[in-house]
């Protein structure tokens, strides 16, 4: 006797389960229970779940009965000729759709082929084990898992062609690039999805050879010639925008050049672009602290402060400015109105971005590299019959991420290359390597892809043959020119007078607690003091009472706070974090009270 | 050669010159001897640390730094259910916060002579081996129309462990005070002596019934009687050194466990900060890192200097430090502080976390050596 629960609740007892369960599955197939029903046996503990609630994943499989699949030539061409819909067959029960749990209770055969008696079910494909993505990795069953996996996650950040109406869009921080190609080696899903009317990588020749150390830790080595022809070359748009804010008391916002009485007025130059309205003009090359967009607000606490009405009357500057790093051209500039009815002002910044050191590409197998080195057409290897490959491959990349497909890819895309034709990678049914091989060497190059090649600088001719093939490479989105970041000098932060943090406020670098110990592990404790100056501040302190004293440079005098001015008052160094951290003894109540005595 | 080696005795240490003395080749020329002996002097020095060294954060990077490469928590033995170690990172932990109850006590016991060739060890492990009710009872039951526990015997496995009737209702006696015991048709029932007891209390001592304890040493859960190098040693899975040692066949001078506190009870505190030292660099060693064992030396002594062995936590080593400001910078603050300022605590900031808080030079390295012109030198 097994207990029957339906979503989780106790409903019942049934003393023939097997009977019981293939009952609800017939039902279900004839359209007499809902489609979205599952059930499932737990032979373990001999319970009978039956599952109806959402947010369970389910997935089609075609039903097999007796051996046999349900689904019949008849129906393929009932689906050709339209006559019927993918909805038809699962109100007829040839497709069904099963969640986690009922898979647990079926034999689920990969391709018709394998069928027996005992198996339930039968893949529609098996690439519809995957998702969209992951279907796009050209012969992903030659790859261990987890590579096919980032794989796929890299694809999702690849420069390409998001959107044809791209030019006229206001988009947040993103790319296009510039000659997106279709992929020579491709799967079923890039015809499925049309990838073709929006792809996001180029067909590139690789050499899978080291280059002076250039590339070790998964850098690449790119040509600079390729780069010059347009090789991973893409935009970069980013929108600016400015809304004319309506405050309370009818103050508003207003876009124009600001007066230069206005508070915090910045210098002319920094306007210089600005038109009559207040707005850039078209095609304006902007540089880091050029203003945009310019814009003033009323000033601050105006309510409430009305016996200061003097000083306040002043109106704020609040331009949109270029941010520290950044560079670019004004695109395209929209006037609108928004929801609200105020004003609203759009301006899209273009720069174009060349590869270059430091910039990430990828292939589709979860490759991924940063471009050590750009070097010129004249110094790369080249093939004997002339071929100067576009990007160097490091072999040290392979063995321990064990990525096959990444090897047969370039196999592929060189026949595909030469004999100019697609070749199909669709995982669990690609063109085997056998035949890609036998059609290479009819092309008149070696079967394994091998090549004799020389050195670019000395012409030698290398001891070794070089592998040598075409595959599809990605731009990654993550680029140098919107991560590189230093400082010397520069902003602090208010409350701790310590370096602000983060590119955006051209923060400094954070010497943290365990690179701390390393100096003090190395004794360079000197050092250590000078690294941690940057709060470093010289207080008055009262040798009476111990706290902090007060200079007053105007009446140059030095004054404690408790004791008056006939105390004893000394200078002393500290980091202006420990004298924040004082006062916040005192708020607590703590007396913090200092000794002094002599270092020496 | 003698000569030789008396020169370096204020040189080296007398355990070194043992050393060299045994592993010196006999027929050796003088000036190969004392080019030994120069290298080893040299080698000695290298060795040492120099004064304003910071032995500690260069312990802690030492010890830190291969536990993130630390991999596998637990040490299985084959066959024997109950059996595994906790071993890697968690046992590190374990050991250096100086748990009280560490998650699996263990003792390898040793015996003396004709035991150890393999006389009576089944016998003994089974003496050793602490037996439960549970152990030895097929079924228990509860009884709630007449208020009692009913407990059948497994007799094949009583009798395969020597306990007979007398001996087994004598201890059961013993350990369930408060109910009275009877046995009927072989089967041992369970009364309340006093009658106001209620069906639910009963039903409450089913547990502790099961746990009665009849025979053994207390806490030994397994056993696992191995050879090892050519004699005969028990494994145990539980702890209980202070009453193992007082067994007439166990090699004290060899047995062990790895719980740290019963050694500190039963041998000391300088066997426990020994036992410590083992214990993690067992872990560290069966781990393929390399640590150098005076790193370990340093961590055992902080935690054992003051004759009481304690864990590197807010409540023990921590608690110890000089410095209200370093106290504070480790764990809750604001308990630290408050404290201080009722007892009025004066921080002399004689350590690093202080003066790193108030940027002054750290007392290591270059911060200890202080240099000072004197003004008016030249007129003197
Ligand atoms: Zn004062």
């Amino acid at each position: 006797m097994a207990d029957v629960y339906l979503s989780g609740k106790y409903i019942g007892t049934t003393d023939s389960p097997s009977e019981f369960i293939s009952r609800v599955r017939e039902e279900r197939r004839k359209g007499i229970i809902p489609d979205n029903v599952n059930i499932n046996h737990n032979h373990e503990s001999n319970e009978v779940f039956i599952e109806a609630a959402r947010g369970r994943l389910r997935r089609p499989l075609i039903v097999v009965k007796d051996g046999k699949p349900t689904l019949t030539d008849q129906h393929i061409k009932q689906l050709e000729k339209k006559e019927a819909r993918w909805s038809d067959l699962v109100k007829q029960g040839i497709i069904e759709y099963l969640d986690a749990s009922e898979e647990d209770n079926t034999l689920i055969a990969f391709f018709e082929s394998e069928l027996t008696p005992k198996h339930t079910h039968l893949e529609i494909t098996p690439l519809a084990i995957f998702g969209l993505v992951t279907a796009l990795v050209p012969y992903a069953n030659f790859n261990s898992a987890q590579k096919v996996n980032t794989g796929s996650k890299n694809q999702k950040q690849a420069l390409g062609f998001y959107a044809s109406n791209y030019h006229i869009r206001m988009d947040m921080d993103v790319n296009v690039l510039h000659y997106p190609q279709k992929p020579v080696v491709k799967s079923v899903m890039h015809d499925i999805s049309e990838y073709d009317q929006h792809p996001s990588g180029q067909n590139v020749v690789v050499a899978v050879m080291s280059y002076k150390g250039y590339n070790m830790e998964d850098a690449i080595i790119i040509n600079k010639a390729s780069i010059e022809r347009g090789l991973g070359r893409g935009t970069y748009f980013r929108p600016m925008v400015a809304e004319e804010l309506r405050y309370s008391g009818g103050l508003v916002d207003e876009i124009s050049i600001p007066d230069k009485d206005v508070k915090g007025y910045k210098s002319e130059k920094d306007y210089r672009y600005l038109e009559e309205d207040g707005i850039i003009y078209p095609e304006a090359k902007v540089k880091e602290g050029d203003v945009v967009i310019g814009k003033t607000s009323p000033p601050r606490f105006l309510s409430g402060m009305d016996q200061y009405r003097l000083a306040s009357d002043t109106r704020r500057e609040s331009s949109l400015i270029m941010k520290h790093g950044e560079e670019g051209i004004v695109d395209l500039i929209l006037i609108t109105e928004n929801g609200e009815g105020n004003k609203l002002v759009q301006v899209k910044i273009r720069d174009e971005r060349i590869p270059e050191i430091g910039d990430k590409l990828t292939s589709r197998h979860g490759q991924k590299g940063v471009i050590g080195l750009i070097v010129p057409h004249t110094d790369m290897p080249f093939t004997i019959s002339g071929i100067v490959p576009d990007l160097l491959f490091s072999p040290h990349g392979i063995p321990s991420r064990m990525t096959m497909a990444h090897l047969i890819e370039l196999l592929a895309g060189k026949t595909g290359g030469l004999s100019g034709r697609y070749i199909n990678g669709t995982i669990f049914d690609s063109e085997p390597e056998e035949a890609l091989r036998k059609e290479l060497l009819g092309l008149g190059f070696r079967d394994n892809g091998l090549e004799t090649m020389y050195n670019g600088e000395t012409g030698e001719k290398f001891t070794v043959r070089i592998f040598v093939g075409n595959m599809y490479y990605l731009r990654l989105k993550h680029m140098v020119a919107n991560k590189i970041h230093s400082r010397a000098r520069g902003p602090i932060q208010l409350l701790t007078r310590q370096p602000t943090e983060g590119r955006a406020k051209e923060g400094g670098l954070r010497l943290g607690e365990m690179e701390k110990d390393t100096f003090v592990a190395h004794g360079a404790s000197l050092l250590l003091k000078e690294r941690f100056d940057s709060d470093r501040t010289v207080v008055p302190l009262c040798e009476n009472c111990g706290i902090i004293a007060i200079h007053d440079e105007f009446k140059k005098k030095n004054y404690c706070p408790i004791c008056g001015e006939s105390v004893e008052i000394s200078f002393i160094e500290i980091s202006y974090a420990f004298k924040l951290m004082l006062d916040e003894f005192k708020s607590m109540g703590i007396y913090p009270k200092m000794q002094l005595k002599s270092k020496y | 050669m003698e000569d030789l080696l008396k020169k370096y005795e204020e040189k080296l240490p007398s355990a070194i010159i043992d050393e060299i003395r045994e592993n010196m080749p006999k027929k050796i020329s003088e000036a190969k001897a004392r080019e030994i002996l120069e290298r080893i002097e040299s080698e000695y020095e290298n060795m040492k640390a120099e004064p304003g060294e910071s032995v500690g954060i260069v312990s802690a990077e030492s010890i830190g730094e291969p536990g993130t490469q630390m991999t596998l928590n637990t040490f299985h033995f084959a066959g024997v259910a109950e059996m595994n170690i906790t071993t890697g990172l968690p046992r590190i932990i374990e050991i250096l916060d100086g748990r009280k109850q560490i998650t699996t006590p263990m003792m390898e016991i040793y015996l003396k002579k004709p035991y150890s060739q393999g006389k009576d060890i089944k016998k003994i492990a089974m003496y050793i081996k602490e037996t439960k009710l549970s152990d030895i009872a097929s079924e228990i039951t509860l009884n709630i129309a007449e208020s009692r526990i009913e407990v059948s015997i497994n007799e094949e496995k009583a009798k395969e462990l020597g306990i007979t009737e007398a001996k087994l209702i004598q201890a059961l006696k013993i350990s369930n005070k408060t109910l009275s015991v009877d046995i009927k048709k072989g089967t041992y029932i369970f009364k309340a002596k006093s009658k106001d007891e209620n069906a639910n209390q009963i039903y409450k001592s089913k547990d502790k019934i099961k746990e009665s304890y009849i025979r053994g040493i207390r806490g030994i859960k397994q056993i696992l009687p191995v050879k090892k190098e050519g004699e005969f040693m028990i494994i145990t899975a539980g702890s209980n050194l202070k009453k193992i040692l007082s067994l007439p066949f166990v090699d004290e001078t060899r047995t062990t466990t790895n719980d740290i506190f019963e050694i500190e009870d039963a041998l000391g505190i300088e066997a426990s900060r020994q036992a410590l030292i083992n214990e993690v660099y067992k872990v560290i060693d069966t781990q393929g890192l390399n640590v150098d064992i005076r790193h370990l030396m340093l961590v055992a002594d902080t935690m054992c200097f003051n004759g009481k062995l304690k864990g590197i936590t807010r409540y023990g080593v921590v608690k110890e430090k000089a410095s209200v400001l370093a106290r504070a910078s480790f764990e809750t603050p604001i308990k630290h502080l408050i404290s201080a300022s009722i007892t009025g605590e004066l921080d002399p900031l004689n350590s690093v976390v202080e003066n790193v808080m108030l940027n002054q030079p750290v007392p290591v390295g270059t911060g200890l050596p202080k240099l000072v012109t004197v003004k008016d030198a030249g007129k003197k």
